[in-house]
């Protein structure tokens, strides 16, 4: 499947119009039963297992099953997400457990300040060679370029 | 069907797709649109946050030249990418990704994505263009820096992009661009100046290996529909290398990633009886000279070999993890920290970008240093962004390009004002996350500088708006018109599911055009039944019928994917030769021709006739 929702802990988001889930799916799969208020995924055949659900579920409501044609049943792979690390916890099929935490972001989130202490464009800067800031971000004192034939 | 509310949107620069290449494209012509106030608007069918092929994650950088530790230099990576493509590569857009793409990686650190280090401060290197990161929060955080660059305001979500607008007076020329909301009764009219087509390469043209529950699980991201393609080649754009598909070896039923079991851990591929496939079959690269006989091996030469070895019997393959896996820790003395440290990267690569291939090894049993893990050849796939070279045929920079290959605006279609980025830009390759992005930054500079030099009111064709906005409705009326047809059920003589288009689509691809189950294999009779069959494919589909607001967009991209199919089928048929072994070949003509076609093929879509119109564009080299 991939992606299922446990009822006893999705809330639909608070009954809010888009649960977060349903916000978040690249392919529009996560959606919300109006008459149950929950949310579920109405074309599991087309679910990659991004995990972007999985990740951003404020409840924890949303799980993986892997795929009932392809995969053996019985082992789990669960996220916890915060702010600057992942934690992975993989459940193998006999029993067996791993688990591993990676970092994700070195900086706050929504620290970042586009363009942040690079000079004013100019409209004939647009046409040169090279991109916005390569003074401060190309890492060598100038853009190679070739003879033109 | 209530009339759907239409919201104008006026505009400058209007990005179509919000995945790499379209985040590059809004950063930096955000930045030179400032010098003149221009608007730049980007428009993305599902949420920026996690959209495009990068949505899930990824575990390493690609392409980075490393040019400040010296390390490459972009004429060294534009032989490289000549090797990989057999030859074929438009140098002058590979080099300039090549001499830009430090910029944005380095751009990328600042912003906070973690790239790993070695001990003396450089990137810890995968392999020669390739380095490690942390990558799960990749796309959120290119997001966040698009969204701050143009402003929140002008991005607008889960709208999906069908038609290009081109000028009533002046039809060589874009003037605006219509999308549909996927959540609301509403349609969208982008007026435009300058246009980005920068909406991904195709998945699911071809029928992939599992086709229950598991269809969705391939390699690239299934919600990469070719909108890039489509966009382009509706609007009249010139399409080149449309039959350089894309198929790669990947571990068996979860797609996860090989290269850093093959670069880093000098994994190796081993047949059912221990034979090195590389090996074993070294003979045949002799028959694909020159590039046979250059180092690395191109890609399709590697599935050449891999695909004779299945045929002589001796399959599965094997990635021997296990090998690979054992010596690194004989290597580090089975120091227990550091053989933490080695299973933590194994596991990373796979947990940052295809968490299915990790839960394929748990509910396997599978453990990677002991037992080896099966590796089999993808489906093909059409992209302008990895080892292949799908795309539209675009202007080169105006410093470096030859005189064939220069008309004005770096990266502009042969349509003027429509440009393209990423997987939609044909005829380079290698891109991956951060050459993609870096081209779309190309593409939105040069957009800004044609919107500067043309800010002309350009005329939208009145007429022409009413029947596409009638049109992008039409399967919702259809399924209302044809439920009386049946009792109850799917099967109905008046409509098609999207889902079983789909799948119509997907089976003539594999059994005419050479999909996996074909063994990759077609010929001229062949691609010419594919393509009668295609023809009466695209003569059923305005009975397509949608259910809700997800069919209908189900319903659009079925199109986006036919374009994508008879485009690859055309060239594909025109290219008379076998130029890609082990991506495809072509039963009555296979080998390699290199006096009649070391060129470019080219495609142009008469949408007025239904007519295409291929031709040969000659390849110029400019590196030594």
């Amino acid at each position: 499947m991939p992606t299922y929702v446990n009822p006893d802990k999705c809330d639909g988001c608070k009954a809010q119009d888009r649960p977060a889930c349903m916000y978040i799916c690249p392919n529009d799969l996560m959606t919300l039963d109006k008459s149950l208020g929950k949310s579920w995924n109405q074309e599991p055949d087309l679910c990659w297992e991004c995990y972007a659900c999985v990740k951003t579920c404020p409840q924890g409501a949303i799980a993986m099953r892997g795929y009932g044609d392809v995969v053996p049943l019985g082992a789990s792979l669960t996220p916890l997400r915060g702010t600057d690390s992942i934690m992975w916890t993989v459940k193998y099929r006999d029993g067996q457990m791993k688990r591993f935490k990676f970092p994700i972001r070195t900086t706050p989130w929504g620290s970042i300040e586009p363009h942040q202490g690079l000079p004013d464009p100019s409209v004939d800067g647009a046409k040169e060679p090279g991109l916005c800031g390569e003074a401060k971000y190309l890492g060598v004192p100038a853009l190679p370029a070739l003879a033109r034939s | 069907m209530d009339q759907p509310e239409v919201e104008v949107v006026e505009c400058d620069v209007l990005i179509c797709g919000g995945g790499m290449a379209g985040c590059g494209a809004a950063y930096e012509s955000a930045y030179w649109a400032r010098a003149k106030g221009l608007r730049v608007v980007l428009v993305e069918k599902a949420a920026v946050e996690r959209s495009g092929a990068v949505a899930m994650g990824l575990s390493a950088i690609n392409c980075y030249m490393g040019m400040k530790f010296g390390e490459n230099q972009p004429e060294d990576f534009v032989r490289y990418v000549r090797q990989d493509l057999m030859g074929l590569s438009r140098e002058d857009l590979v080099y300039d990704i090549a001499r830009n793409v430090d910029s944005t990686v380095h751009m990328f650190e600042e912003w906070g994505l973690p790239i790993f280090r070695t001990p003396e401060g450089k990137y810890k290197r995968e392999g020669r263009w390739q380095i490690m990161i942390h990558g799960e929060s990749y796309k959120p955080i290119v997001a966040e820096a698009a969204k701050k660059a143009i402003g929140e305001q002008n991005i607008y979500e889960r709208v999906f992009m069908s038609h290009v607008l081109l000028d009533k007076s002046d039809p060589g020329k874009v003037a605006g661009a219509v999308g549909f909301s996927v959540r609301d009764n509403k349609i969208y009219v982008f007026r435009a100046k300058a246009i980005i087509s920068a909406a991904g390469g195709a998945t699911m043209v071809f029928r992939p290996h599992s086709v229950g529950e598991g269809l969705g699980r391939i390699w690239y991201a299934p919600w990469n529909t070719g909108s890039a393609y489509k966009l382009a080649i509706t609007a009249g754009a010139e399409m080149t290398q449309m039959e350089h598909r894309l198929v790669v070896a990947r571990f068996k039923d979860g797609y996860g990633p090989v290269g850093m079991w093959f670069l880093l851990f000098k994994a190796v591929l081993k047949n059912a009886y221990g034979e090195l496939v590389e090996q074993k079959w070294a003979d045949l690269l002799k028959d694909w000279m020159p590039y046979g006989g250059g180092t690395p091996i191109p890609t399709p030469l590697r599935n050449h070999q891999m695909i004779r070895d299945h045929l002589a019997g001796a399959g599965p393959h094997f990635l021997r993890t296990d090998e690979a896996l054992q010596k690194m820790f004989a290597d580090v003395n089975n120091d227990p920290r550091k053989v933490r440290e080695i299973e933590s990267d194994a596991w990373e690569d796979f947990l940052d970008m295809t968490m299915s291939q990790a839960l394929v090894w748990a509910s396997e049993n599978i453990d990677p240093a002991k037992t080896p893990s099966e590796v089999v050849l993808t489906e093909p796939y059409l992209m302008g962004s990895h080892a292949s070279g799908t795309g539209a045929w675009v202007s080169g920079p105006g410093d470096i390009a030859p005189r064939d290959y220069f008309w004005g605006y770096n990266r502009m279609t042969t349509v003027r004002g429509l440009f393209a980025a990423g997987d939609g830009v044909g005829g380079s390759a290698h891109k991956f996350s951060s050459g993609s992005y870096t081209e779309g930054r190309l593409a939105g500079k040069a957009a800004v500088a044609y919107v500067n030099d043309n800010g002309g009111p350009a005329s939208i064709d009145q007429d022409r708006l009413e029947a596409i906005k009638q049109e992008l409705f039409r399967p919702l009326e259809v399924y209302e018109e044809s439920r009386a047809s049946v009792t109850r059920g799917e099967v109905n003589p008046a409509a098609l599911s999207p889902k079983q288009s789909l799948l119509r689509l997907q089976k003539i691809m594999d059994e005419y055009v050479a999909g996996q189950g074909s063994g990759y294999i077609t010929n001229g009779p062949t691609l010419k039944r594919g393509l009668e069959l295609l023809k009466m494919f695209r003569e059923d589909l305005p009975r397509m019928a949608a259910r809700d607001r997800h069919d209908l967009l189900r319903s659009w991209e079925v199109w986006d994917r036919l374009y994508c199919a008879e485009a690859h089928a055309r060239h594909m048929l025109f290219r008379e030769e076998t130029r890609w072994p082990g991506y495809y070949y072509r039963g009555d003509f296979p080998g390699l021709d290199e006096a009649n076609w070391k060129c470019f093929t080219t495609s142009r879509y008469d949408a007025a006739t239904g007519e295409w119109t291929l031709s040969k564009k000659p390849y110029v080299p400019l590196i030594p």
